[in-house]
This record gives structure tokens, sequence and C-alpha cells, in this order.
């Protein structure tokens, strides 16, 4: 007899106006307003929303995990039926053993990195009461059944051996160790490359058929949501705001700040001279905030009085779905942040002599005495007031063509990087001052980009002395120019990175950027550590330095949609070389190289459109050991036969201003390309 | 149109003084930190303060009343010269409250120093040198001060010079491990993204991220430095006599202990014991405050 008893009909999952506090500096802050949500059983339910709005507090507390100094203050949790709140610990033991599992954001922190992997997967049925060697047998079923290549290896492996998406895997096959009836997944493939995320998503979406658990999918990504989930619920400030079929919300949004959150995404193909991206104004309250009205009043462009003083009910606005909106009919009419096209900007002529150009980069890194080639052989240019995109799976060589270009990472040998057509020193510090103001970087993240000590004034201040020689009152009046020119709050110059928001951060990061005028900036990824609202300010901020100054970029990103939207031509990078290079919408476009064309049909679209799928398998070789002929046939879905393995094609002009690395005459790839799904195995 | 997308709306001050106050707060929170305060404190006053409070002279000898055991008179007796042992502890915190600091300082900052460079680096420099320091590592601290002592001869500045020395490869392990998790950090490259010079990214730029651990790091070799003192004075190379130095003072009296004079022995080891416990209380403090 089990102690949790679950029901078949009961819904899987039942929130009922929960209510999560924190305990915070002395003060109880709520993060959950009364959230009420239903899971039927065998239904994916997506839970969207930025960072800070109560997502995976909701999570945690559907674990009854919540941290020391969280609890519930209102409202229930049922599961299956039964009230978990009012579980013992006993019973909350064997509800988590049996009933729910939870996979988390990062599968590297949620391995133990002294085990290995295999008595990790056991141990989820020892605690279900099974003997070690039934254990062992069932792990190994387990990770068949997650789809591992040679599982019985990885069985015998360290988490450390093992890459993000077999982590992953593996976390998810141990969720389901106990065949639980709800499996929750917190941001499950955040972090991971668009082609590995794919393959992730396409492993939780069969298992679920086969095994009919419900899933409380928990994600910013509303792409992924869309594709993953039956139903969706817009979480803000810690209030569901919006909720019903996704396929609905995301078509036909029924609150304010559903419909911001869209159109935030570069979408549809928007490029930046067409127009800018709309962005979600303000900032989330702070947790705790005293909300009489709305929750999202403050950022609402359509707030009026009864906002802010009157709690919106929950209408119904049609099958299945609920508002929270007073004024719920006119949410598309939210007015646009960016109603003004953007100034179509002259276009950039490929004639023009590049400002930056790279012929013949190889770096080739020692590692355990191994060469690993990360570059080999990558010719490319960027033009003035251009922005050059660079896309490819992690591992791809992005990153160190553009710390190569910088200077930080010395390349081997015939590399010849020239600025402005004069060579450039390959090591930084034999760069001249003029050249190495020419080239800068805006990281990543921001958090380890920014020296933590030092207050935004000082971060931006020294960059002015040592790249322009300004000091005392001309230096302080430039930094305040820069400040409002990457549209920062003057007033905010006083305070350290921990005191900024993240979006805050990489304004302050782009203004030390720009501090020496440069001629080009790298941007490594600038957008991805940052919410879709902010992103999107990012990166019309980008757009308007570009326009002001006339700066070019390197833009590296995984995100194609927000390459599409800035970047004038893009190169594809696979095994540090170069597949295919050209004019945007020429490479975007079929036909195109089969391994962008394997990139653009992993990244999930908001459309619902169900396109061909190409899918890659397995993962990127290693650069030790790159495969012979051309580096891709490993995984090409279109790879035509023994030429493939026995000779690398050379990168040649298929059409002008366009090129690409394939034995596939561009006559048939267009042919392959525009072929209806379904039609076109994959010749093998 | 929009210009201010994630502005929050907060004024902020001198944010540098505020997390230094905040930070200063949390450290003075600590019971642990404050009881180690109290101890330390009383030892500093006593080495400030001791040569005009104490009720006899603790040089002054008295043959005739040589080790008096505990009295109203004198509070610890006397030692086998007759001069009070009360008097003698208190003042001797004077010494050992000089020196011990000033050792662990200059050990703190030649560490700092030797960590910084060979943590920033890399290559042959740091493999050199740091294996080096593991040679010097494994020999104990006292039979290298012992050598040096023999060789320079003891004084108050040698012993400075050499417990600093003897500490310099401990204390740039840990800053070296410490640089060694900022230096791949982007702030770094970006410093060098603007020409800075070396000097400056360890000093200016690295150096105040580590700048915790190094405290940390200085306060619990105050520790050992008193411990390592004592240990040299005891063994006659450190202070010399008559100064009323605490190992010096069980030195010359713990042949008395098997006729039973425990007094003039006792007393100066419940010194070194109290002063070691109350530093490492403030170093567990702090090492508290400054984990995140």
């Amino acid at each position: 007899m089990s102690a949790v008893p679950v029901s078949a009909d009961a819904p899987a999952l039942e929130l009922d106006a929960l209510a999560v506090a924190f305990h915070v500096r002395g003060q109880w802050r709520q993060a959950l307003r009364g959230v009420s949500l239903t899971i039927a059983p065998g239904e994916a339910y997506g839970l969207v929303g930025e960072s800070g709005c109560g997502k995976s507090t909701a999570a945690l507390a559907v674990m009854r995990y919540l941290p020391r100094n969280g609890r519930v203050t209102g409202g229930a949790i049922r599961v299956g039926g039964a009230d978990l709140l009012a579980m013992s610990e006993r019973e909350v033991r064997r509800y988590r053993a049996q009933s729910a599992s939870m996979v988390y954001q990062n599968p590297g922190a949620a391995l133990n990195p002294s085990l290995r992997v295999g008595d990790q997967v056991a141990e989820a049925f020892t605690v279900a009461g099974l003997s070690a060697a039934e254990a062992r047998r069932r792990g190994l079923e387990l990770l068949t059944r997650v789809q591992i290549a040679d599982p019985a290896s990885v069985l015998r492996r360290y988490p450390h051996q093992l890459s993000g998406g077999m982590q992953q895997r593996v976390l998810i096959a141990m969720a389901l160790a106990s065949d639980p009836a709800l499996l929750i997944l917190d941001e499950p493939t955040t972090g991971l490359d668009a082609t590995v995320e794919a393959e992730v998503l396409d492993l939780v979406a069969g298992l679920r058929a086969e095994l009919g658990t419900s899933i409380l999918f928990i994600s910013h990504n509303l792409a992924v949501v869309r594709r993953m989930c039956e139903r969706v619920g817009v979480l803000y400030a810690g209030r569901l705001v919006e909720e019903g079929p996704a396929d609905g919300v995301f078509r036909d949004p029924r609150h304010p700040y559903t419909v911001g959150l869209l159109r935030c995404l570069p979408r549809g193909g928007t490029r930046k001279d067409e127009r800018r991206l709309d962005t979600i104004p303000g900032v989330l309250p702070a947790p705790g905030a005293d909300l009489p009205g709305c929750v999202f009043a403050d950022r609402c462009g359509l707030v009026r009085d009864i906002c802010r003083e009157e709690e919106p009910p929950l209408h119904a606005v049609g099958p299945g779905r609920t508002s929270r909106c007073h004024f719920w009919q006119d949410a598309e009419a939210l007015p646009h942040t960016a109603a003004s096209p953007r100034p179509v900007r002259g276009p950039v002529s490929a004639a023009q002599r590049p400002v930056l150009a790279v012929a013949g980069a190889a770096k080739t890194f020692r590692q355990d005495g191994q060469h690993v080639h990360a570059l080999a052989g990558v010719t490319l240019g960027v033009g003035p007031g251009e922005t050059l995109g660079l896309v490819g799976e992690s591992g791809s060589g992005k990153t160190t063509l553009a710390r190569v270009l910088l200077g930080l990472t010395p390349p081997d040998a015939g590399t010849a990087v020239e600025l402005d057509g004069e060579p450039l020193a390959p090591e930084l510090s034999s760069r001249s001052a003029e050249d190495v103001r020419a080239l800068q970087i805006v990281f990543q993240n921001p958090d380890s980009a920014l020296n933590r000590r030092f207050a935004a004034r000082r971060i931006v201040g020294r960059a002015l002395t040592k790249l322009l020689g300004l000091r005392g009152a001309r230096r302080e009046e430039r930094v305040h120019e820069l400040a409002r020119a990457v549209r920062f709050d003057e007033r905010l110059l006083p305070a350290r990175p921990a005191q900024l928001s993240g979006g805050l951060k990489q304004r302050v990061a782009i203004a030390r950027a720009f501090a020496g005028e440069p001629r080009v900036v790298v941007c490594d990824e600038p957008t991805s550590a940052l919410d879709v609202s902010v992103q999107a300010a990012i990166l019309n901020l980008l757009v308007d330095l570009q326009d002001e100054q006339g700066v070019s970029y390197v833009f590296i990103s995984h995100d194609l949609g927000v390459v599409r939207y800035l970047a004038d031509r893009i190169a594809v990078l696979y095994l540090g070389r170069l597949m295919e290079v050209g004019d945007s919408a020429t490479v975007l476009a079929a036909p195109h190289h089969p391994y962008t064309e394997a990139l653009l049909s992993a990244a999930p679209g908001l459309g619902g459109e169900e396109r061909a799928r190409i899918r890659l398998e397995g993962e990127i070789p290693s650069a030790a050991a790159p495969p012979s002929g051309c580096v891709f046939h490993t995984r090409c879905p279109r790879k035509l036969g023994e030429i493939c393995e026995r000779e690398e094609p050379p990168l040649a002009e298929a059409e002008p201003g366009h090129a690409l690395r394939c034995h596939i005459p561009l006559e048939d790839l267009r042919r392959l390309q525009a072929a209806p799904p379904g039609t076109t195995p994959p010749a093998s | 149109m929009s210009t201010v997308d994630d502005l929050a709306p907060v004024v902020v001050h001198d944010s540098g003084r505020e997390s230094r106050r905040e930070r200063l707060r949390v450290v003075l929170r600590s019971k642990t930190f404050l009881a180690g305060a109290v101890i330390v404190g009383v030892w500093v006053f006593c080495a400030l303060f001791g040569p005009a409070i104490v009720p006899h002279d603790p040089y002054a000898d008295d043959i005739l009343g040589k080790l008096q055991p505990p009295s109203t008179e004198h509070w610890f007796g006397t030692d086998r010269l007759g001069r009070d042992v009360f008097s003698r502890v208190v003042v001797g915190a004077r010494d050992i409250l000089a020196v011990a600091p000033l050792a662990a300082l200059l050990g703190t900052v030649l560490g700092t120093a030797l960590g910084l460079v060979t943590g920033y680096f890399r290559g042959l420099t740091d493999d050199v040198i740091m294996r080096i320091v593991d040679a010097f590592l494994a020999i104990p601290v006292v039979v290298i001060g012992l050598v040096a002592l023999t060789a320079v001869g003891p004084s108050r500045v040698t012993v400075v010079l050499v417990i600093g020395i003897v500490f310099t490869p401990i204390i740039a392990r840990t800053v070296r491990a410490a640089v060694l998790a900022e230096r791949d950090l982007e702030y770094v490259e970006a410093a060098r993204l603007r020409n800075e010079r070396a000097p400056y990214v360890l000093g200016g730029e690295i150096l105040p991220n580590v700048l915790g651990p190094v405290l940390v790091e200085f306060t619990v070799r105050i520790g050992y430095a008193i411990f390592a003192i004592a240990t040299l004075s005891f063994l006659g190379f450190g202070i010399q006599p008559p100064a009323p130095d605490w190992g010096l003072q069980i030195f010359e009296n713990y042949g008395l202990l098997s006729a039973g004079d425990w007094w003039p022995t006792l007393f100066p080891a419940l010194a070194i014991a109290t002063l070691v416990v109350g530093v490492n209380l403030i170093a567990d403090g702090l090492t508290r405050a400054f984990e995140r």
C-alpha cells in the first residue's frame, strides 16, 4: 500500500492559489502571488516568463524543495489528488522517489563529479528498493532508452567525460527511473547547442508519447515551449497572467505581457534595416513589492487608472483560455515601443576594401599531447559598417577566430590578419596602441567581463585614459557622453556591477568597448545571458551605435534569429573550417550548405509550422582527429558518397558573393532543399 | 521611442563604501570574531600599557624570594631568579605582539607578490618557483628558522626576517590559487585590450579581487608566527634573555617542573595559548565574512 494515493483521473498536478514567500533581509517577500494551474495526466504544460518571475520557485515548491528561507504562505499543491503540503517528511521522500522527478538546467552541476555515471544511475533504482545488480541492469536499459550511443561505456565514465547533451540525457534517464507520473523540466536545454537541444527535445517528446508522463516544462524560450507543450502559462511577478493552449496563446496573445514578450523576438525574417525590435520598458517589480493593482501595470503600454487600483479578475477569453487583464480584448493593440521603421542605411558594398581581414587563419592547441586544430585555414573579411555573423555549434572555432583577430590568442604561423590592408602583429603585446584601440570586444557574460571591485564610472573611465589619454574633467565628461550613448542612467555610474541588472552590466561593457572609438567590435554572444526583452534593447542599441559611428561588428551567436536580424553577411564554421559564407539573405535561404540547413532546421520557430526536420546525428567530432575528406561527412544528412570521405571540397564561389564548401553542385542542393518534407531521405 | 529599457529606479551612493560597511557589519555580528577580538584586545592593552600597570619590575631579581608559589603579593608566583611572573607575562606581550604581526606582514607582502606573479604568468617561471616553494614547504619551519638564525645570529629583526621568509611560500600558494581563478576571467582580457601593462593588471585589477583571502591568510599567519617565535625563543634562538618573552620564560623554567614548581612555566604557556586562540578566532570570523 502506498502512502501517496495516486488516482488515475485526478490531475497530475494542481496548484490552487499557491503563494510562496522568501525571508530576505528580515522581511518576508512574496515570490508567488496565488498561482493556480492544473496539469492533466499525460499533459505537457509550459511555464514561461522572464528570470525572476517565479518559474523555478513554482518548480521547487512542487518538489517541496524550497530553500530554508522559503515557505508556502497560502494555497494548496495537489499531486495526483494528494495534498503535498500535508505530507510527512517520509511521505515526501516516497513521493520524490516514486511520483515526481525534476531535471535541472545545469547538467554538469546536477551530477556528482566523483561518481561514475553508472553508480549514479543505479542509485535512482536502489532508492526504490532494487538490488544492486538489478539496478545496474535497469540503468543500462534506461540509457538505451534515452538513445545514448554506447550506453555500456557511458556507465563506466565520469560526468566530466560526457558532453553537455549527454549529461542531460543521463539526467533525464535518472528522472525517468521511477517511472514518475510528473516530470519537471527546468530549462533543460538552456546552455546546449541548438542541434543538441533539438535532439534532447525530440527525446523528451518521444519518451512522453511512450510513457504518458505529465510534464511541467519551464523555459524562458518561447519557441521551445511552443514546440513541446499543449498548454502554456505565462508567469509575471509571481502571478499567472495568461493561460491557454500553446497554439492560441502564441498566435493570439491576450495579455500585454505576452504580447510584449513575443514582439521582443526578432521574428519572421525581420532585419535591422526594416524595423527596431520592440522592448518591454521598465523592470520587473522587486520580489515582495506591494502591487495592489495589475502586476504588469508599471510596464504596460495600455495602462489606465483602473489597472493600478484594481487587481484584474481572471477573464475567460476563449475556450480554455484565461487572461488577467482588464483590457484583454485590446491586448494586441499594445503600442509598439519602436513604431517608426529605422531609416534604411546605405547598402554595404561587398566591393569595398574590408576593414579587418584574416587569411589562412589557423590555430593549433596542444592538449594532453594531442594537436587540436581549433582553426584550419579561415579566410574572411568584414567591411566598413558591416556586421559579419559567425555561426556554428560550440567547438566550431567561432570564439577562437574572434580571439585571433583581437590578438588575445596568437595564431599559428602563416595566419595573416590585416587592418585596413596593413598587417597586424599576431600578439596583442606587439600591436601598436592605435591597432589595439581599433579592435574591441563585448563578452558574453558581463559578470566576469567587468571587474566586480570597480564602479561603472571607473570601468569606462580607465578605458578612456588608456585608449585616448583622457584625464580629469575631460574624461569625466566623456564617461557621461558614453553612458548616454549606451542609454545607461548617469546616476548609476557610481554603482558596482553587482548592483546592476544583467542588461545594465552589458551596457557598461558596451560603453567600455566603444570608449576608444573602435573600428571593429567583436560581439561574442552578447545577449545569450539576457532575457528576451533585454536582448531586444541591447540589439537595438548595437544597431544604433553602428548607425551613428559606422563601426563594424563580428557578431558571434548561436541564435539564428538574432543573426538574421543583425548580420549583413554570415560565415558558417564547422570544426575550424569555413563551410559557407555570403550575404545573410543568401546564406539563410536555400540553397545552402547541408550544415547550415541542419542548423536552421534545429532552431525551433514560433510559428508552430512543422518544417522538414534535418537532424544532425551525434556530436561535433573532436578537432584533435578531424574526419577525413569533408569534415562534415560523418554527420551530413546529404552525404553524396565516397568522395565526401576522401576529398575535402574546396570553398568555391557558387554564385556571386556566396561561397560554400560542398561536393554537391549548387543546382542539386537547390533541388534537394526545395523538395517537400519527407521526400528526401538522406542519401547514404 | 524607448530609450531606457531595463533601468532600475535606483539611485546609488558610493557603492564601495557601502559594500565595505556591509561586510564590516557581517564581521561585527560574528560571535567568533568578537570573542577573538576581546582576547587579543586584552593582550594588546597589556603590550601597550603593561610596564605602567604591572605591580613589580619584571626585570628585578630577588634571589631570596625565588620560586614563591602564587600568592596575593605575587599573583603568578616568582621564577627562579625571584622575578614576578605576572609582571613578566603582562610585559612579555609587547615583544610577541610587535614581532609576530611584522613577521606575518612581511610574509604576506612577499607571498602575495610571488603568488600574483606565478599565478598570472604561469609557464616556466611558475613551474620553477612553485617547485622551489614545494621543497621549502617540505622542511619544518623551525628547522629552517634554526639554520637561518644560527647563520645570522638571533635578534628581533632577524626573527622577523626569518619567519617572514619562511611564511612567504605558504602564502604564495594560497594567493596563486586565488589568482588562477581570476586570471581567466574576461575582465583581465579587457584590461589587456586597452594596453594595460602586467604590473597594473596584477596590482590594479586582480589584487583587489583576491584581497579577501590575503587578509584571512595574514591573520592566520599571525597565529602561526606567535607560535613560531615562542618555539624559537624556547630553543634559545629567538628573543634573548633577560627579555620577558613567553617562550623564553618557559625555556628558563621548565626544568623546574619536575620539582613541582609549575607556575613560572604554566602562566607564559597559557598566555601563548590564549593569544593564538584569539587570533585564530578573528581569522575564522573574517573567513566567514569573505565567503560569499
